[in-house]
């Protein structure tokens, strides 16, 4: 538990906030030290904790596999380099699945795209007082008050990194939508279907509409999935505080919660991957 | 839970990343794994064809085997011709000297029995002639009645 002195409504709330650098309109630059004082700051702000996850996470991800990338033999593949090879090779059939066009972005953005929300996700099962607490001694250690440090460390609760995301992939559909039908041919396929020419408004607002949802649905499945998921976490973290009776109860769900979030979080690297494949390939679609 | 500009690093961050993989991981691994795809085929390809020509030399073998077979038939059959002609051969060779040679020892029988004959007759001649000469010592003059003599040694 954060602290013996917390509601249980504090202790969820303390969870669920991000550890925030950004600009008060009082004091500038600052760490929040409430969520009110996060909230105040708008939009200059960074979330710390998601940042510096996700960034980590990343570098993990690339070092690991650079190095196998370097290192690579065509021969017997032993190891680590076994493992990438395997997760390689999962991804470019994917991609050669999906994808009909011909553009040598999308399955390294595939790769880097399944590995870092697995990772991502994969901080979810770690349990979910132990990075929070030892952020709290540090922050302590720094002279801060440990009840006001907030860390979160699964980036992908975070909807400004599955927004982040979602509209990176956005902005590459757009961008080859253009380049490969121009603009005046992706304009068209906006306002010139379904209804032909005559419906031309109506048309704009549909396709708009199915253009705009595929980031949103993107970044919100995932944030969805994995917020939902860390919450329970923290529901059954509470049960800990509730004697040895429930806390074992506690222990039983968060090992069987944790199990069946392997999947999940498998899953939803895996879904986020595959319609970022699905989307480019429509954007390369020419009719 | 607020939207602010995390956002925005997270979408750079995101580029940054998905670059560098482009540039410095997928490429090698894609090549490692193409590169062994195609050992994996050549090793395979070259299996295949060993095997097609062990399968030729096992034929090619087969069929010297089988000529080396039929040749030593024939050399077989020939020798056994040969071996049976040799005996004949000697067979008639023996033949024909013991014939000779039986030739020769009947001609020198012959010959013997002849001798023997003229002595035998010889001799009877001379015992008529020492028994007439007994019976007749003094009514006979040998040497006038020799041609008498001859005459009967003649008759023998």
């Amino acid at each position: 538990m954060a602290g013996d002195s917390l509601t249980s409504g504090q202790y969820i709330k303390h969870h669920l906030q991000n550890m925030t650098y950004g600009n008060h309109p009082d004091h500038g630059w600052i760490f929040a030290h409430t969520p009110e004082e996060a909230k105040e700051m708008g939009f200059w702000a960074f979330h710390v904790d998601s940042l510096g996850w996700s960034i980590a996470l990343a570098l993990i991800f690339f070092f690991a596999f650079r190095k196998v990338a370097k290192n690579a033999t065509t021969g017997v593949p032993s190891g680590f380099q076994n493992f990438v090879e395997m997760i390689v090779e999962f991804v470019n059939s994917s991609v050669r699945g999906s994808f009909s066009g011909r553009n040598d972005i999308v399955a390294p953005l595939a790769l880097t795209i399944f590995a870092w929300v697995f990772l991502m996700n994969l901080m979810d099962l770690v349990p979910v007082d132990w990075l929070p607490m030892l952020a709290q001694q540090i922050g302590a250690a720094f002279g801060a008050d440990p009840h006001h440090v907030y860390f979160k460390v699964v980036p992908s609760t975070d909807p400004n990194v599955t927004f982040g995301m979602a509209l990176g992939v956005f902005w590459l559909m757009l961008y080859y939508s253009i380049k490969i039908k121009g603009v005046s041919g992706f304009f068209g396929e906006l306002a010139f279907q379904p209804f032909g020419k005559v419906g031309m408004p109506a048309n704009l607002v549909l396709e708009g509409v199915s253009l705009i949802s595929k980031p949103v649905s993107l970044a919100l499945r995932l944030f969805g999935n994995m917020y939902a998921g860390e919450t329970i976490f923290i529901l059954i973290a509470l049960m800990f505080s509730a004697g040895w009776a429930v806390g074992l109860f506690g222990g039983v769900l968060q090992l069987g919660w944790a199990i069946f979030h392997i999947l999940i979080i498998t899953l939803q690297a895996f879904i986020f991957m595959t319609l970022t494949i699905v989307y480019l390939d429509m954007a390369h679609q020419e009719h | 839970m607020n939207i602010n500009a995390t956002l925005i690093g997270q979408s750079i961050a995101f580029f940054i990343f998905v670059w560098f993989v482009m540039k410095y991981v997928w490429p090698p691994l894609i090549a490692a794994l193409d590169e062994r795809k195609k050992t994996i085929a050549d090793g395979l390809a070259a299996a295949e064809k060993g095997k097609h020509e062990q399968e030729l030399a096992e034929k090619a073998a087969e069929k010297h085997i089988k000529v080396a077979k039929d040749q030593a038939a024939e050399i077989l059959a020939q020798a056994q011709k040969r071996a049976t002609e040799i005996v004949e051969e000697a067979k008639g060779d023996a033949r024909e000297e013991a014939d000779g040679i039986k030739k020769a020892a009947t001609a020198e029988i012959d010959q013997e029995v002849n001798r023997a004959k003229e002595h035998l007759r010889q001799q009877v001649a001379s015992i008529t002639i020492a028994g007439a000469e007994k019976i007749l010592k003094r009514e006979i003059d040998e040497k006038a009645h020799s041609d008498i003599v001859d005459d009967l040694i003649a008759q023998i």
